[in-house]
C-alpha cells in the first residue's frame, strides 16, 4: 500500500515507522526537517520537507497514486484541509484525519471525512481505567 | 443583517467598522484577548473572545441566525473551517473567506465556500497597477460568468499604433468597450478607431484570453 502520511510528530513517526517496517511504501511530509529526526535510521520510505495543504507539496509526495493519506498535524484546520484536498481533489481512497476537537470531528464526520478525536478516545480509556 | 466576521485584526476591525456604519449588526469572533479588547473600546462591545472555528462559540455568539460570515483571519485553512462549520453546521446562507495563497482560491471553491478574497492577488494588482509600463491590468473578475474587466495601456513603441482596430487579430469573446485618450472623453471604439500611442483601452474577455489581447492590442 503507498500511504502519505501528513505531519511527523509522534503519532506520524510512529505511524510511518510501523508501516514501513510492514513494507509498505510510505511518505511522510513535514514543515520542519527537525522532525524528521524522530524517524529511525533505518527508515526505507520517503520523508520531504512541505506543506500539506499545498497541492505541490502533495504532488511531489505523490499523492496521485497513494492508496491512503493521514493528516496527523498539531492543527485541526490544517487537518481537515488536507484530508478535504486529497479525497477531493485527488481522490485518494482512504483518508484519515486527527481532529482534537470533538464537536468540529463530528462535523466532518457528517461531511464524509473520517476523522479520529484523541481527545474523545483518550478521555473514553481514561475513564475505563478508572471503572476497571 | 447579523453578520459574523472571524478574526479581529487589521482586515477584521476595519471590515466591522465599515458594516456597522452600513447600519448591519456585527459580531466580531477573536482569539487574542488585545485585539479583543481594541476592538470593544473603539466599536463597541461587538467582539467576542473565543475560536472562530470551533463549534461551541458558533453556538454561544447564535451563528444559526447569522446571515453571512466573513472569516478574515490570517491563516487559510482557519478561513476554510470557520466557513464550513457556519455552512455546514449552521446552515448560514452566505460564506466568504479570505486567501492568502492565490492557488487555494480553486480548491476552497470546490470545498463549498461561496465567496473568496484573495488578499496577494488584490495588492499584486494594486501595485501592478502602479507600474507604468505594466502592460495589462485586470480591473473586475466576473468569474460567474467566465469572464473579467482588463486595462491594455498602449505604449509608444507598440507596433499597432495607427492600425485601426478592425486590423487588429482580437481573440474571441472579447470586446473592447472603452477606450481612454488624452483630451478626448472616453468612448466605445469601433472597428475604424485608430490606435494612438497613451490610449488604454478597457475590455471585456474570457480569462484565458489575457496574452493574446495584450499581443493584438500592442503587437508581439
Amino acid at each position: 500500500m503507498k500511504v502519505v502520511i501528513m505531519g511527523c510528530g509522534r503519532v506520524g513517526a510512529q505511524l510511518a515507522t510501523l508501516l514501513d517496517a510492514e513494507g509498505h511504501s510510505v511518505t511522510i511530509l513535514d514543515t520542519d526537517a527537525y522532525s524528521f529526526r524522530r524517524l529511525p535510521p533505518d527508515f526505507n520510505g520517503t520523508a520531504l520537507v512541505g506543506n500539506g495543504t499545498n497541492e505541490e507539496a502533495l504532488k511531489k509526495a505523490s499523492i496521485e497514486e497513494a492508496d491512503a493519506f493521514l493528516s496527523l498535524t498539531q492543527g485541526d484546520n490544517r487537518n481537515v484541509m488536507a484530508a478535504q484536498i486529497a479525497k477531493h481533489i485527488f481522490n485518494v481512497p482512504k483518508v484519515i484525519s486527527r481532529i482534537y476537537d470533538p464537536l468540529r470531528r463530528d462535523m466532518y464526520e457528517t461531511l464524509g471525512i473520517e476523522a479520529l478525536s484523541p481527545t474523545t478516545i483518550f478521555a473514553q480509556m481514561l475513564k475505563e481505567k478508572l471503572e476497571s | 443583517m447579523y453578520i459574523i466576521i472571524v478574526g479581529g485584526g487589521e482586515i477584521g476591525y476595519h471590515l466591522s467598522q465599515a458594516l456597522l456604519d452600513e447600519g448591519h449588526e456585527i459580531l466580531v469572533v477573536e482569539k487574542k484577548a488585545e485585539e479583543c479588547e481594541f476592538i470593544c473600546s473603539q466599536l463597541g462591545s461587538i467582539c467576542v473572545r473565543g475560536d472562530g472555528c470551533e463549534v461551541s462559540t458558533l453556538v454561544e455568539i447564535g451563528t444559526g441566525r447569522a446571515d453571512m460570515l466573513i472569516a478574515v483571519t490570517g491563516d487559510d485553512e482557519d478561513n476554510l473551517v470557520a466557513c464550513q462549520v457556519a455552512k455546514h453546521k449552521f446552515n448560514v446562507p452566505r460564506t466568504i473567506a479570505r486567501i492568502k495563497n492565490p492557488k487555494n482560491e480553486a480548491i476552497f471553491k470546490k470545498l463549498g465556500i461561496d465567496v473568496t478574497v484573495s488578499s496577494t492577488n488584490i495588492i499584486l494588482e494594486n501595485i501592478e497597477e502602479k507600474v507604468p509600463t505594466h502592460p495589462l491590468t485586470h480591473l473586475l473578475d466576473i468569474s460567474d460568468k467566465g469572464l473579467e474587466i482588463v486595462e491594455v495601456k498602449i505604449p509608444p513603441d507598440s507596433t499597432t499604433i495607427g492600425k485601426p482596430i478592425k486590423e487588429l487579430p482580437l481573440p474571441p469573446g472579447s470586446v473592447l468597450s472603452l477606450i481612454i485618450r488624452k483630451d478626448e472623453k472616453p468612448h466605445t471604439p469601433t472597428a475604424k478607431t485608430i490606435l494612438q500611442a497613451g490610449d488604454q483601452i478597457i475590455a471585456v474577455i474570457p480569462p484565458e484570453s489575457e496574452v493574446a489581447l495584450r499581443t493584438a492590442l500592442r503587437g508581439a
